[in-house]
């Protein structure tokens, strides 16, 4: 039932838009393309009116982009020291002029980018980025800041375009423009060294390139199509590849294709072989183009970063075999695991480390007073262990025996080199995780008890196989109870100095936590081979950055007692970030978004929804509406719906997120939000003067309207610039400050 | 009215033989030897010990689900007699004698039981055939996880039979109402019953919800229809909307509160799970806290003895605390401290918690007559009761926290660092900037007036020189409101003895005076609902946890209950035909709805309008069913059991049969195709009778198996059955 009328919906009232754009249409459809050809086809009847009309869409485009890239260049030197998270990105954008590997939670390709913005301004990768407040002194910072407020200041005439493409509105475009022109929660973050404003270049050129293809749509596979198709599919590559927030956009996309597909797949008139064409080159466009580009940046993350660096620990053995400067690179050693060899033991789970033990006892009252077992991040002599048959003591090191190699199945007793005590378990229950057993060093030299014996097993392997150092993914299984080696990953109090602990779990469960693989190998009785052999693929790599980074965003959990965001806070404005500065004498910067504008833009998604909703209601009750009014209902259901759905996607999954959670994720949202406010003002403005046409001043009512709002958002930034380009002075609690009167909210400390 | 006399009296009843003997055998298998095995079974431990504190009267606080789950099982052991008295400790530990065992588990069972011809009516009330509809009900019979989950006191029967039944039914009736008869009576009811349907089950588990949400929605597009409707008056489409609003949404809502009322009824005497509650809730249950704090003096004045506890309380809840010893002169890295006396945040009652509050400008510490109550915006100092040093901060650096200030007692060293033990007070829940400072009531905050550091808990743990008891720092940055800054009195007195020797005779002896104060309802249910929504329980590994991919192909199961000497043993288990039928039923019905789809696209229609709609509305009631009970366990961060899967698994074996008929009637084309095609669903079912035969002995638990038959029916690797080493 609900196609018949949505579908009869959308066939007579969408089509004709999309069909033939009708005058105002044809210039604001594919203008950048269109209008060049304009102006280079000499056939074309150039009349005047037409072309003074052009000359001032152009005029008035490149008056709003000039407007913003003032406002963003103004004061982008001040202040001349790290504010906020510039400690962290800045510092990555050294490690890749530097080429030395790290970790990160998000994808590559925006720290790669103002890497190379660093590069070619002549920043050397000197500059430590210690902490926020440490002075630039001679390094040179503007390279990199200046191209983060380039592409920050492409954001208003992007969404000055999609405006004008959704709605065919000068007035509604300029209002969104003045809108994100004058927030200055969108100055102030496109002013620094951060991945916001390149992950916002990159969500909005993607959803302008969409309107424009949907706006393409009467001439499919024409040159234009094929281009903002796919300017599409290579926009969402870089939103994705700078932040994972990236998806909101790419599920915004593919739910319009969808639907544009679902629509062209109930079009009769096309044959199945067209509509295959459409499919086709949308899979073309929209998921291998993208999917290529997004490998492509981290095919030249791993290039680029081939020398270790502080990352290293984060990532599995074989992975840090292709880093120069680690000891894994190059290194040699015997490939199969046999008795009587040296090894290290590293937790597979990311962050765990190596298996390790030392001369001190677990303290009173904690299980049995044996030897500590437990992880240990660094290297260290500590971490090394001898693995030796059950039930001889024998030294297989002796030349006179043949070399016996380890299989998968066999019975063992690991021994701790540096203190020859045996790796041990019994019912004890362990220091932190109580429903696990403790693992302890037990016996004198060697010789321990039937509780010092491990079952050797290869994840996913037949008996009998050997063991591969590095490549094979063993578990340790207790004899005697059947519980697992594994790391719990919870920090030990200070008895245990903090390392990690282990315990016997009697859960036979297959986590990570229990997985193990052989790292080092020392036998000076096998031959070494080269450890080139055993890195990993390509494929291989990109899987596993991924899932570090899975797990390290998981891992980004508040503290229980500390101040944190919560996404309701965000629309309302209801707190701001420090950037720079916390005394009265410092020079202060505080992201917060102009309230004016962002209390305009809640009353306004309040608003959408009130009107939006009463004319769905009127149309399904088949309200008969002149055509004026139906054009422009068109505009708000359609043009509205598309950037409320934007919001609504870049909002609503934060909360659901377990994960730390700041202000500065709600700006790509407000972006939507202040599309949406510009497109329902200026039809619900034409639709009262519409209502009052009786009236003579009636035409005044929607210029009066546009200009009071453009005014007011105009004063509203007067007033509060100093917020983002900084200021020195009383804080705002004091009376005596300037910025004193427009403390509106407690909650905002400035 | 007198027409009985001209016209004889006739009753016609109609009874469904089928219907009846359906619920008979449902009631057979459910009922039969209910009171078997006579020992905890499984998470009986977990819910007994709530029925326990229902029959006590005592107040508890559970963050698996609202109350009415709870209090249904309850109602079971009020209807036995049961006083509570039994310690749920062990799984299989014996009930002993004053246990009801066989009316404890009855409530559970009955609904178990009525699923069987609830199912039945639900196929029929989607237009499908007589024959389907006993399919499915068949199915719902011998599904042995269905057995063994409604044979015990466990909730999901109770809530499969709300939610999944009873809501689906009652909307499908009075949707099948509103076509020929809106507005009637029995509009009315069905109606109704599906509002207090869904807010029952939401009121059992908050799963409840995803389902709760679906009928909502598709109530709203059948309304968004009806909107379209353009042969009723706009009056007539009004009236429609704001039924369905009343009873749908109003309904539940009001049902969801009064689930709470009642329980906070029945529950008004303090016990173990106070301590997560406020002092304010504490204070309106009986005994506990109530016992202490009743008749305190309501407003802090100056002199006034007082206890503070951090109103966010965790890691776990504590009372600003203070005692002789000093902090360390130098830490274990190589800081340094003020070597002043510990202050700290202490989790159990103990008289060094006592507090005076002094006026900075007078010298006594005793409430003066009349006393002087403290304000918002009043400067204070807190003058630790037993040690008479007041509480100070100063630029130092905490001994954990580096980045906050070290609060001490201030003790005069005379080496120059003066005492800075002046707070200005906030009342973060004033009503207006001259309030008083209330006991239990106000929360408050302490402003250090030269440094504006804030009194916090910092939820660390100091270290052994600290007695792991938890720092509190001043907070130089403090951002909005966090619970870790606000305390609030507890227990309160007026000091009145001037001499040190006396005030600590004072301090030790208990406070006593008499004055109640409760708590409105809302402002209770709001505490109630907040707490048990933030509660967290962190052990999150068991031996049977399984995650959601395993339920589908029933790679796991869960052992419930093993005989102390035989090898009897229940199992959840389930009938792995069903399950899998049931999964390979939805992969066919979501193929061939796609299929259909595009085809209509394309102007083919395969299928007759109302066979195409009858399709849609049960694929939509039963396929999304399936996904709003399943889908969601993959966001969830909690443990997860096999039996998570249960209500999704009903809907599943409802699409089972609705498949099989499409398929017969719409896909098989010839006479004969359709006999061989009923001859395999017969096959098929009497092989799903079978394995429910088979594994009868692990779902009644009634008979011992011998080592080799267990063996045999470890059909999976991943089945974990109880095998005895002899």
């Amino acid at each position: 039932m609900p196609p018949a009328t949505g579908g009869g919906l959308a066939e007579s009232k969408l089509r004709p838009r999309r069909g033939r754009c009708g005058p105002q249409a044809a210039r604001a459809a594919c203008r950048d393309v269109a209008a060049e050809a304009v102006a280079r086809s000499p056939k074309r009847p150039a009349r005047g009116s037409r072309r003074f009309e052009a000359a001032g869409w152009w005029a008035l485009l490149a008056l709003v982009t000039l407007l913003s890239f003032a406002t963003r260049f103004h004061r982008l030197d001040e202040p001349p020291h790290i504010c906020w998270d510039e400690t962290h990105f800045g510092k990555m954008g050294s490690y890749y002029i530097n080429r030395t590997f790290f970790f990160d939670v998000h994808p590559p390709l925006g720290k790669m980018l103002i890497g190379l913005a660093g590069y070619l301004s002549g920043y050397d990768g000197t500059f430590l980025f210690q902490k926020p407040g440490d002075k630039y002194e001679h390094h040179s910072y503007m390279g990199m800041r200046g191209f983060c407020a380039f592409l920050g200041s492409w954001l208003v005439p992007f969404a000055y375009l999609t405006v004008l493409d959704l709605s065919k509105s000068l007035s509604a475009a300029l209002l969104t423009a003045a809108l994100l022109t004058f927030d200055t929660g969108c100055l102030t973050l496109s002013q620094y060294i951060l991945l916001d404003p390149i992950l916002m270049f990159f969500i909005m050129a993607a959803m302008l390139s969409m309107v424009k293809y949907n706006s393409c749509a009467d001439r499919p596979f024409s040159a234009p199509w094929w281009f903002w198709l796919s300017l599409t599919g290579v926009s969402l590559a870089g939103a994705l590849g700078v932040k994972f927030v990236g998806l909101f956009i790419i599920l915004q996309v593919g739910l319009n294709t969808i639907a544009d597909l679902w629509y062209l797949f109930g079009d009769l008139s096309l044959s199945l072989v067209t509509v295959g064409k459409h499919l086709t080159a949308r899979v073309l466009c929209l998921i291998v183009l993208p999917l290529a580009l997004y490998t492509a940046t981290f095919a030249v993350h791993f290039m680029v970063l081939s020398k270790s660096g502080p990352g290293d620990g984060f990532f599995s053995s074989a992975f840090q075999a292709r880093l120069s400067g680690n000891n894994l690179h190059n290194a040699s050693i015997p490939e199969h695991l046999a008795y009587g060899s040296v090894i290290t033991v590293k937790n597979l789970r990311m962050a765990i480390g190596y298996l390790h033990s030392h001369r001190h006892l677990y303290p009173e009252g904690i299980g049995a007073r044996q030897q500590q077992v437990t992880t240990y991040l660094h290297k260290d002599y500590n971490n090394l262990w001898i693995i030796k048959k059950h039930n001889t003591n024998s030294d297989p090191l002796d030349p006179s025996f043949p070399v016996e190699f380890v299989r998968h199945g066999d019975i063992i007793r690991l021994e701790h080199k540096e203190t020859s005590r045996n790796l041990h378990s019994h019912y004890h229950e362990a220091p932190l995780t109580r429903k696990h057993y403790q693992v302890t060093g037990y016996g004198i030299n060697g010789t321990g008890d039937s509780n010092d014996f491990w079952r050797i097993e290869v994840v996913n392997r037949k008996f009998g196989n050997r063991i591969k150092v590095l490549r094979s993914r063993i578990r340790f299984i207790h004899l005697v109870t059947g519980c697992v080696l594994g790391s719990s990953g919870k920090v030990l109090p200070k008895w245990g100095w903090e390392q990690l602990e282990v315990t016997c779990t009697p859960y036979l469960k297959e986590t990570l936590n229990s997985i193990w693989n052989v790292e080092d190998h020392i036998n000076p009785k096998l031959p070494n081979i080269s450890l080139d052999v055993l890195q990993p693929s390509f494929p291989e790599m990109l899987l596993e950055s991924h899932m570090v980074m899975i797990r390290g965003n998981s891992g980004l959990k508040p503290k229980d007692n500390e101040f944190t965001s919560k996404p309701w806070h965000w629309p309302i404005n209801y707190q701001g970030l420090r950037f720079s500065g916390v005394n009265d004498t410092d020079f202060r910067v505080y992201l917060l978004g102009n309230p004016v504008v962002w209390w305009l833009n809640l009353l306004s998604i309040t608003l959408y929804l009130l009107s939006g909703s009463i004319i769905a209601v009127a149309m399904q009750r088949g309200a008969r509406l002149p055509a004026e009014v139906a054009g422009l209902s068109q505009v708000l259901l359609r043009g509205g719906g598309q950037v409320l759905l934007g919001w609504t996607l870049h909002y609503f999954p934060f909360f659901l997120m377990g994960r730390v959670l700041y202000f500065h994720h709600y700006f790509p949202a407000m972006l939507f939000s202040s599309m949406l406010t510009g497109i329902l003002w200026d039809t619900l403005l034409r639709l009262c003067a519409w209502g009052l046409a009786s009236w003579p001043l009636a035409r005044g009512i929607h210029v009066a309207g546009i200009l009071s709002l453009l005014l007011g958002t105009a004063y509203s930034f007067y007033l509060f610039h100093p917020l983002a380009y900084g200021m020195v002075g009383p804080l705002a609690q004091d009376p005596q400050s300037p910025m004193a009167g427009l403390r509106w909210l407690d909650s905002w400390d400035f | 009215m007198w027409g009985f006399l001209k016209r004889p009296v006739v009753v016609t009843a109609d009874i469904n033989l089928s219907l009846v003997a359906l619920t008979g055998m449902g009631l057979l298998s459910r009922l039969w030897r209910l009171t078997y095995p006579r020992a905890v079974v499984f998470d009986e431990v977990y819910y007994g010990q709530y029925i326990s504190f229902y029959m006590k009267r005592i107040f508890f606080l559970d963050d698996s689900g609202p109350p009415f789950g709870h209090m249904v099982l309850a109602l079971g052991g009020y209807l036995g007699g049961f006083d509570g008295n039994f310690l749920w400790n062990r799984i299989g530990a014996e009930y002993s004698g004053n246990v009801p065992v066989w009316s404890l588990r009855l409530l559970p069972a009955l609904a178990g039981a009525l699923s069987v011809p609830m199912a039945y009516q639900i196929v029929l009330e989607l237009h499908f055939s007589h024959c389907a509809a006993m399919g499915a009900a068949l199915l719902m019979l011998i599904e042995n996880a269905l057995i063994t989950q409604s044979r015990l006191m466990l909730l999901e029967s109770v809530l499969i039979f709300f939610f999944n039944l009873l809501a689906v039914l009652s909307y499908l009736k009075f949707f099948n109402c509103q076509k020929h008869s809106p507005f009637s009576l029995s509009w009315w009811f069905w109606l109704t019953l599906t509002g207090v349907a869904c807010s029952c089950a939401v009121g059992i588990k908050y799963m409840g919800v995803f389902t709760y949400v679906l009928v909502l929605g598709v109530a709203a597009v059948h309304a968004w229809h009806l909107i379209g409707d353009q042969t009723l008056s706009n009056v007539c489409v009004f009236c429609h909307l704001l039924a369905r609003a009343v009873a749908l949404l109003v309904i539940p809502v009001v049902l969801y509160l009064l689930f709470f009322y009642v329980h906070l009824i029945l529950l008004f005497r303090s016990g173990p799970h106070d301590q997560i509650m406020s002092s304010a809730f504490q204070a309106s249950l009986e005994g506990g806290l109530a016992r202490i704090t009743q008749g305190q003096p309501l407003e802090v004045a100056f002199g006034s003895q007082v206890t503070l506890r951090n109103v966010f309380g965790k890691p776990v809840p504590c009372w600003l605390h203070s005692h002789q010893d000093t902090y360390p002169m130098i830490y274990e890295n190589g800081r340094g401290s003020s070597h002043q006396q510990q202050v700290t945040c202490y989790p159990f009652k103990d008289v060094n918690n006592w507090w005076i509050v002094k006026d900075p400008r007078r010298h006594q510490l005793v409430v003066s007559s009349p006393p002087r109550p403290v304000r918002h915006g009043d400067m204070v100092q807190l003058v630790h009761g037993l040690t008479t040093r007041s509480l100070n901060t100063h630029d130092v650096a905490a001994p954990l926290s580096p980045h906050s200030q070290e609060v001490s007692c201030y003790i005069d060293y005379n080496i120059s660092m003066p005492a800075q033990n002046l707070w200005r007070l906030e009342i973060v829940n004033r009503g207006s900037d001259t309030d008083v400072w209330k006991t239990i009531l106000s929360e408050v905050r302490f402003v250090h007036v030269n440094t504006s550091a804030v009194l916090k808990l910092s939820g660390a743990h100091l270290p052994d020189w600290g007695y792991r008891q938890l720092e509190i720092v001043g907070e130089k940055l403090s951002r909005g409101y966090h619970g870790s800054t606000v305390w609030n009195v507890e227990e309160h007195r007026y000091g009145a003895s001037q001499e040190q020797r006396e005030r600590e005779w004072e301090l030790h002896s208990p406070a006593q005076v008499d004055v109640s104060r409760n708590l409105s309802f809302m402002a209770r249910f709001s505490e109630l609902q907040w707490r048990m929504l933030a509660l967290r329980s962190d052990d999150s590994e068991h031996k049977y946890s399984s995650s959601p991919l395993e339920w589908v192909t029933l790679d796991t199961n869960i052992a419930y209950w093993l005989h102390p000497r035989t090898s009897a043993q229940i199992h959840l288990l389930g009938n792995i035909v069903i399950w899998v039928s049931g999964s390979l039923a939805l992969a066919i019905y979501s193929l061939l709805s796609l299929w259909y789809l595009l085809r209509r696209r394309r102007n083919v229609h395969d299928l007759p309008q109302d066979a195409w709609l009858r399709w849609v509305l049960a694929g939509v009631l039963c396929a999304g069913g399936w996904a709003v009970n399943y889908l969601p366990f993959f966001l969830m961060e909690k443990t997860l059991f096999l039996y998570h899967y249960l209500p999704a698994l009903t809907f599943q074996i409802l699409l089972l049969p609705v498949v099989l008929q499409h398929i017969s009637d719409h896909l098989c084309r010839s006479q004969l195709q359709r006999t061989v095609f009923s001859a395999l669903v017969v096959a098929w079912y009497s092989s799903a009778c079978h394995v429910s035969n088979t594994l009868r002995p692990l779902t009644y638990g009634d008979k011992s198996l011998s080592p080799h038959e267990l063996k045999a029916l470890r059909w999976k690797d991943s089945w974990d059955i109880l095998i005895r080493k002899h």
